[in-house]
């Protein structure tokens, strides 16, 4: 039994860290894209800006998710997302990098109006180029304030995986939730709690190491 | 010939008139001291010649070449303005060193930067980064920081990165370097560090414009003082005659204020 439940979340693994890899590699550019839109000296798109990351990041993921996933096949009369598991992770990464990318775009807001005035002002009296002040003055004090508030974000996203079971993708929590359906067992609930803790740990170090990478200056 | 003329400068912010007809000169090798109170101008004149800030009105000479003129609305593209910023160099108020390198990098940074741009750079680039590395040496040097040179600016004291930011901005050889307050922001203790330094280059000669709350020290280093108050320059003239004897009244009564701190 033990090598069954093993291998059930293995593969629910493999869908969650599907998800979460997708979701960074697509939601970090986006994020600093609509970061720099709500930065924007054009007040039309800042605005628009605003009123989207105040929509995503004000409603449940959840929701949004069952909404992207059921909606369009209810308006269209057909599922874009093709039927299967494929179309569900799909889906779901769709719905996850969107909201993401509003969260990160906050973030990285603050990381880029969190340098002094000053660094930029010392940059330009020294005849720096704007792309020498922004890639050799700002980009690392920028990537340092950043860090810690995006360890966190990373780390629920782990977590917000387990919400693509309401779609019935096959992630880690819902592999686990077979078992107690199916075999009326719990003691798969705890061991898929293990895994989340493995993965979660791994990412504390990960983050743990650029920090002290980072602490050289202040 | 005076190395820096500035004619009828105008800057205003909204409808508050920061600075309005401000006009002065300045030799080659003197020393110019801007005093007055908090909200007199005085920052914004030293941003205005470093292109921080855009003056409204006005024209900007460096050794005979007209760098700004307000008239010709010469919304010069990036290139043209940063060779600008050139002649001036800026000490601030605040330091503003950059954290994440050490004092000597801070100090070498901009002129690696700018070496780039030499024709004979992909040839030399051993040579002219070796001679920028010991031209940033020697300068941390005279200003007493030879055993600081490896340090982050978080590790030195306000007086060692002040003077690490004048070390900064003469690595340019700029013809005109400006400091603004380069003292406020530091404890008393340290602030005579930094003015010894700052006197040191009065003594070598440097063309300085230094925008301070020390009076005594702004009579004996500066060969020269603008007293402005409310936007425009109410008295100039010789350093010691304007602090010691000022012609005039509103000169006479920021200076009682003063030294009765």
């Amino acid at each position: 039994m033990f090598w069954t439940v093993t291998k059930s979340l293995l593969s629910g693994l493999g869908t969650t860290f599907e998800i979460f890899i997708l979701t960074l590699l697509f939601a970090l550019p986006l994020g600093l894209l609509v970061g720099f839109c709500s930065m924007s000296k054009w007040k039309p798109l800042k605005y628009l800006t605003e009123v989207l990351v105040w929509i995503v990041r004000g409603t449940p993921l959840m929701l949004q998710l069952i909404i992207i996933f059921y909606g369009p096949g209810l308006w269209l009369g057909h599922n874009i997302w093709n039927g299967g598991e494929k179309g569900r992770i799909t889906a779901t990464v769709v719905a996850f990098v969107i909201n993401y990318a509003c969260y990160f775009s906050v973030i990285f807001r603050g990381g880029i109006e969190g340098v002094p005035v000053g660094q930029r002002e010392a940059g330009q009296v020294l005849g720096m180029t704007k792309s020498q002040i922004f890639f050799k003055v700002t980009l690392l004090q920028m990537i340092k304030r950043v860090v810690p508030p995006m360890s966190n974000e990373v780390i629920t996203l782990v977590k917000d995986t387990a919400i693509a079971r309401i779609i019935a993708a096959y992630e880690l929590t819902f592999a686990g939730y077979s078992f107690m359906k199916s075999a009326g067992i719990t003691w798969p609930l705890f061991y898929t709690g293990v895994f989340y803790l493995i993965f979660v740990g791994i990412l504390t170090l990960l983050f743990h190491f650029i920090e002290r990478k980072l602490d050289y200056f202040r | 010939m005076a190395i820096l003329e500035v004619n009828h400068i105008e800057k205003h912010f909204g409808n508050t008139e920061v600075l309005q007809d401000v006009s002065f000169s300045l030799e080659e090798g003197k020393a110019l001291a801007i005093i007055g109170s908090s909200g007199s101008g005085k920052t914004t004149l030293l941003r205005c010649l470093n292109f921080l800030e855009v003056p409204d009105g006005g024209t900007i000479s460096v050794k005979g070449e007209v760098l700004f003129d307000a008239a010709r609305a010469n919304k010069g593209r990036d290139a043209e303005l940063r060779k600008k910023r050139l002649h001036f160099g800026m000490v601030f108020q605040a330091f503003h060193l950059f954290p994440q390198y050490t004092a000597l990098q801070n100090v070498t940074l901009a002129k690696e930067l700018l070496a780039k741009e030499q024709p004979d750079y992909k040839s030399r680039k051993n040579e002219i980064l070796a001679e920028i590395n010991e031209q940033g040496k020697d300068l941390l040097l005279q200003m007493g920081l030879e055993d600081r040179m490896e340090h982050y600016p978080h590790q030195l004291s306000g007086g060692q990165q002040q003077r690490v930011a004048i070390a900064r901005a003469l690595a340019l050889k700029p013809d005109i370097l400006c400091f603004d307050e380069p003292t406020s922001a530091l404890d008393p203790e340290l602030t005579g560090e930094v003015l010894r330094v700052i006197r040191e280059l009065a003594e070598q000669k440097t063309t300085m414009i230094i925008v301070t709350h020390e009076m005594a020290f702004a009579r004996d280093v500066a060969d020269q003082i603008i007293f402005m108050d409310g936007g425009v320059i109410v008295e100039q003239g010789d350093a010691r005659q304007v602090i010691e004897a000022p012609r005039e009244e509103r000169t006479r009564q920021f200076l009682t204020r003063y030294t009765q701190g």
